[in-house]
């Protein structure tokens, strides 16, 4: 039994407000309230709606952090209500918290968000099991322990959308898949019964959609509120499709790969040689750049760059480390 | 007080893209009475993007440079966000997974080196604010920015993920609301403005591949700060620093409005307001002209 009092404290509550059926613009509703310390931030949303104004819409339904549907933001921060303290957003924000839903420009009635975008991206990274199982197995297909673990919590997403929500490429490119499906496609590819492994992974793998397009923010690491790390998946994503040899040249693999070569030529980067081999021909949209960060002393030529100390030993490393292809 | 040495990991960007930053980084140093060995031995982290390629190559990199710093038996200082990320991740994942710490450590081998876990890795920001404080930075403040109005820009890997970045630094610092920046700001006599986009991506790392969306990620942060009455940026890592001050002609184009602000390191930060002069700073390498000095 815990030991800690229960403490009560003031604070006002910035609330998101709209009805797509009638306002034009979204306003802010305040909302001062004496909230206990015992309390998480759905208790808050019901007492916003059962208190103070019926109309107050938002999703709900397990209350046990399982079904996803509560996910909101409080001060920008994802946030799924029902699993989330308000003594915690107390202390990281003080007293002032505003209460908007997950993506304001796909809101729909207060915190209820179009989550459409969502669930295509989610459907077409293909979410299930692909294998051709017997309708009357002779025998059961036998997971091992090790092999369970390369799932790596990525089966623990209770699809909320806190990580797709909070992705800032998702925000700006429509096409993206975003964390969430690639954290998914990324559990069906670590799956040892899948079969449609290369298949899935090729499809990834195409320009449009981006894998290669995550600006490495962790944004998505942080909003998770199941410690998905769907940022390690996709990285996960990448290495894999150098492993099974299926990853094709294109600026984004060359650069990864570059980093490598230049290692082993300097130690450290050669940053102009680093942008030619990634883009090859199509470095020359990049020489009006060039030009002028190399007239305030920003590029250094090919044999104006220090070299590692003891370069020998970082070639050595790279001969007998390496464990990828390309 | 003992003199403070590090064990400094310049990464690649301090020794050509960004001068101005190796230059200020010892400048501050120098007043604060830091002493700093530079790892000339170490080699490029990564960035991030060797990671995606073969992560058990970039393990054995970071661990060897900073089998470096313990071999000095000091704590490794880094100046750019994403060496810091890539470094600490490598601790991080050896110090708690003893069958990967053997195997990187069988390779380290070969050259005569060894990975103990004994160095701590730390941003040079929170080195500042952890071992010396930002009471006694005040105290050392011989010039108060106290005209301008500052943007922090703290960029996502001193931040994120927090739990990494916790491990590290004495203060913890929550990614949706940073202080470190700040309070530095305020420590050096300036108004610190606060806008959306101060804990967000800057979007160097798709430049590349995906220049729109790192174009617009950038252009957003500008014109927040813009918009937020800032007189200028201030940020910690100089991949944000490339993105927000080299091309602001694409970061307009991107978000259509002209978007432009003298962007500086905070180590340019730390040094106006300690006395150094403009030139030990480096503005000359600026694009984007700092011209209130």
């Amino acid at each position: 039994m815990s030991t800690n009092k229960i403490t009560t404290q003031k604070v006002n509550f910035k609330v998101f407000r709209f009805n797509a059926d009638k306002d034009y613009l979204p306003y802010y509703e305040n909302y001062d309230m004496e909230v206990t310390s015992e309390e998480v931030v759905l208790d808050i949303l019901n007492r916003i709606k059962w208190d103070h104004d019926g109309s107050f819409s938002y999703r709900r339904s397990c209350r046990h952090g399982i079904c996803g549907a509560c996910a909101i933001k409080v001060n920008g921060r994802p946030t799924l209500a029902c699993k989330e303290s308000l003594t915690n957003m107390i202390e990281l924000f003080g007293n002032e918290l505003v209460l908007e839903p997950q993506s304001a420009k796909r809101a729909i009635k207060d915190m209820i968000i179009d989550k459409s975008d969502f669930w295509e991206k989610h459907d077409a990274i293909k979410p299930y099991l692909i294998s051709d199982v017997h309708e009357n197995p002779e025998q059961e297909h036998l997971v091992t322990p090790a092999e369970a673990d390369e799932l790596n919590d990525a089966d623990l997403c209770i699809q909320c959308g806190a990580c797709h929500y909070a992705c800032p490429v998702v925000e700006v490119n429509e096409d993206f898949f975003g964390p969430a499906a690639f954290a998914k496609a990324y559990r069906f590819e670590a799956d040892v019964r899948d079969e449609a492994h290369t298949e899935r992974l090729l499809e990834l793998h195409e320009e449009k959609q981006g894998l290669w397009d995550c600006v490495k923010c962790f944004e998505c690491a942080e909003a998770c509120p199941k410690d998905v790390n769907p940022i390690d998946k996709i990285t996960k994503l990448h290495q894999m499709l150098f492993r099974e040899g299926v990853a094709t040249s294109n600026v984004a693999t060359r650069h990864a790969v570059g980093f490598k070569h230049s290692i082993a030529r300097n130690g450290v980067l050669d940053e102009g040689g680093m942008v030619l081999y990634s883009e090859r021909l199509a470095v020359v949209k990049h020489i009006p750049l060039a030009l002028k960060m190399f007239s305030k002393g920003k590029i250094t030529p090919p044999w104006g760059i220090t070299k590692s100390d003891n370069l020998d030993e970082i070639q050595k490393l790279i001969k007998s480390s390496s464990t990828a292809k390309f | 007080m003992k003199k403070l040495r590090y064990a400094l990991f310049t990464g690649c960007t301090a020794k050509q893209s960004t001068p101005e930053q190796m230059m200020s980084t010892l400048a501050v140093a120098d007043k604060l009475g830091i002493e700093l060995v530079e790892l000339t031995e170490a080699s490029c982290c990564g960035a991030s993007h060797l990671q995606d390629y073969d992560d058990f190559l970039s393990l054995v990199l970071n661990a060897r440079n900073i089998a470096y710093a313990e071999k000095h038996e000091l704590t490794m200082v880094t100046i750019c966000n994403t060496c810091q990320l890539n470094t600490a991740m490598t601790k991080h994942r050896l110090d708690n997974n003893a069958e990967l710490k053997a195997r990187v450590n069988e390779k380290l081998g070969e050259v005569g080196l060894v990975y103990k876990g004994t160095s701590q890795i730390t941003h040079f920001l929170y080195a500042i604010i952890d071992d010396i404080g930002l009471d006694k930075v005040k105290e050392m403040v011989t010039t108060p920015l106290s005209q301008f109005n500052i943007a922090p820009f703290y960029g996502c890997h001193n931040i994120r993920p927090s739990e990494l970045q916790n491990e590290t630094h004495k203060t913890p610092e929550n990614p949706y609301n940073p202080r470190s920046l700040d309070d530095l700001i305020v420590a050096c006599g300036g108004t610190s403005v606060d806008y959306e986009e101060k804990n967000k991506c800057c979007g160097f790392h798709v430049e590349l591949q995906a220049p729109k969306t790192s174009a617009i990620l950038a252009g957003k942060a500008v014109a927040g700060a813009m918009d937020a009455n800032a007189d200028w940026m201030v940020t910690p890592c100089p991949l944000c620093h490339l993105k927000l001050d080299t091309q602001t002609g694409h970061l307009s184009e991107a978000v259509g409005r002209e978007v432009r602000l003298p962007v500086l390191h905070m180590q340019q930060m730390l040094g106006l307001a300690l006395g150094c002069t403009k030139e030990e700073l480096g503005f000359k390498h600026h694009i984007e002209k700092v011209d209130f000095v």
